[in-house]
């Protein structure tokens, strides 16, 4: 077997190892679709008359289905940061046991855990972003994106959640336990609030404005919010985003490798 | 005899604290090799370094024919590892657990499955196949630790301190697949803190102590050093005398009491030299004299190897 035929292999079933995970432990994922589902109940029931009032260009009639569909590339995107807590969760528990140690006495590819936990992650991301749009159809999106549009949604939001994964993966390499994996990764939770998530950044100061428009999420949500209208994305933030997937790709993958390599014996 | 494993010179520091000091290591293919030592000793350390989980700061190792250095997968190819922890995964069952192994050893699905079943019967683990390990007791965990080992089918089987943890029946039915593992041809390599569990399986035994080498031999030259009894005599007060290493014979007895002046109401007890006796046979120091030279590291190792925590080694 050739060193990439193998890799390919034991990826494979480390993916199927992490997908059984969820089946065997539905709590996680059950509470990684909960949470941005409550939170688009909240911001649109609750604070969606006022905000939806204050979109520009938006009057009191109809606030609430407005700000819907300003909001939800917002909410799939608070989706995609649960999704890093998940992972970051996931390879902790990993690390923390002897398993790993087990693993790496063994000729499996190096990168074949890793793999297999950034690949369950993105399948499960993607599960909860559809649920997430589900309820949003159920509570009267009516988004304007043809065929090709939803494809391209779909495919960019599977780069979002495998990037990001990335990086929440080697995060939560470097928690000495379970409880604290999800530390770091609670900063792609914020991002979605001081960026474009819940309101325009032109409504915001200008330093924090500064901040918004180039962080990692406000591109993110743009390029999605465009998608879901059945627009063309905005090339800055269509081309910010893959620039920030790709550098999330290589950078999470160089440090979660280092990572693995260093850590996986000192657990016992 | 061909070697299974040759070791040279392996150093292994954590910061300034010296863990491995230049060990040495020569085991026969086909055989079983024993690390002896107190917690502390290196034993996890040594293990570690021959399972490539640690590199080594110095030294080198050939593993049926691999290089450590230079082909780490090599080594991986023909060795299996069980630790001191089951390296289970807790969510998945048995079986899957066992599953896993197997795709992750490209056994393909049919040899795959006819294995799994296997070393299921093998380690009475038939029955708990299907269910979650959070029902498993400890025994069953490291059983089928062991077994998931052996799904490879590995040249050399490392065992660090397989029956740490266990209750003595479980202890019991380690060491009895142990000796299975042994008829099958297996170059073993156990680590354990109990010159009994040594005694009972081992073909050599070599004694680790603050990262080096103190003694090695079969069990039978190792105890032969301390002889095969120790006499203890406690005067009528209840205060210990120094322990007395005897052969064993009735003559070696007497001579041993005559030489004690001692109250004729003296306490008289033999018991079976423990690791204790020939860590410090080897080492060359009396249990009495460490605690004067102040040795605390002989001191504190020893007393470290009747209490049952877990090593602390990294």
């Amino acid at each position: 077997m050739t060193s990439f035929t193998a890799t390919a292999a034991d990826s494979g079933t480390m993916f199927r190892r992490n997908l059984l995970h969820m089946l065997r432990y539905p709590g996680l994922t059950v509470f990684v679709i909960a949470i941005p589902v409550l939170l688009l109940l909240l911001f649109v029931y609750v604070f969606g008359g006022t905000l939806g009032a204050g979109l520009p260009g938006g009057g009191s009639h109809g606030a609430i289905q407005e700000y819907l569909a300003y909001v939800v590339p917002g909410i799939l995107l608070i989706g995609v940061a649960g999704i890093a807590n998940g992972a970051s969760i996931g390879i902790a528990q990993d690390m923390t046991e002897g398993i790993v140690a087990r693993f790496r006495s063994m000729a499996v590819s190096r990168a074949a855990v890793l793999n297999g936990h950034v690949l369950g992650n993105t399948v499960q991301g993607l599960l909860c972003l559809a649920i997430v749009l589900g309820v949003g159809l159920l509570m009267g999106l009516r988004p304007g994106a043809g065929p090709l549009a939803w494809l391209t949604l779909v495919v960019f939001l599977a780069l979002v959640c495998f990037a990001v994964s990335w990086v929440a993966v080697a995060m939560g390499m470097t928690a000495k336990t379970v409880e604290s994996a999800s530390n770091w990764p609670m900063i792609f939770t914020l991002l979605p609030f001081l960026g474009s998530g819940f309101v325009p950044t032109s409504s915001m100061p200008g330093w924090l404005r500064q901040f918004a428009d180039w962080q990692p999420f406000t591109a993110f949500i743009e390029t999605a919010r465009d998608l879901l209208a059945g627009q063309a994305p905005d090339a800055r933030y269509g081309w910010l985003s893959l620039l920030w997937c790709a550098l999330f790709v290589v950078g999470g993958y160089v440090w979660a490798r280092s990572l693995y390599e260093r850590k996986s014996v000192g657990a016992s | 005899m061909t070697a299974a494993i040759t070791a040279r010179g392996l150093v292994k520091r954590y910061r300034d604290r010296v863990v491995l000091d230049g060990v040495d290591l020569d085991v026969a293919a086909g055989t079983v090799f024993a690390l002896l030592g107190p917690n502390g000793a290196g034993k996890t350390t040594a293990v570690h370094i021959l399972a490539t989980l640690v590199r080594p700061d110095s030294g080198t190792a050939v593993l049926a024919g691999h290089n450590l250095a230079q082909d780490p997968q090599g080594v991986r190819s023909v060795i299996g590892l069980t630790g001191q922890f089951a390296a289970v995964d807790n969510l998945l069952t048995g079986e899957e657990n066992l599953r896993l192994m197997a795709d992750l050893r490209h056994l393909g699905p049919r040899e795959g499955r006819r294995r799994v079943a296997e070393l299921l019967e093998r380690f009475d683990l038939t029955q708990a196949a299907r269910k979650p390990l959070a029902t498993y007791s400890g025994g069953m965990r490291r059983r089928l630790d062991l077994a998931m080992t052996l799904v490879g089918t590995p040249q050399i089987v490392f065992l660090d301190e397989p029956t740490t943890g266990l209750d003595p029946r479980s202890r019991q039915t380690m060491w009895d697949i142990v000796r299975e593992l042994i008829a099958d041809g297996a170059t073993i390599f156990l680590t354990t803190q109990y010159l009994d569990e040594a005694d009972r399986v081992a073909d050599r035994v070599a004694v680790l102590d603050r990262g080096r080498i103190v003694g090695e031999g079969t069990p039978g030259e190792l105890k032969s050093r301390v002889g095969t009894e120790v006499l203890l005599i406690k005067d009528p007060d209840g205060t210990p005398r120094p322990e007395i290493p005897i052969d064993g014979t009735v003559r070696g007895l007497r001579d041993a009491l005559a030489a004690v002046d001692g109250d004729p109401a003296a306490v008289v007890s033999l018991r079976a030299p423990s690791l204790d006796d020939v860590f410090f046979a080897l080492t060359g120091s009396a249990a009495s004299e460490a605690s004067t030279v102040g040795a605390a590291p002989t001191l504190t190792n020893a007393s470290a190897t009747d209490a049952s925590s877990t090593e602390e080694e990294a």
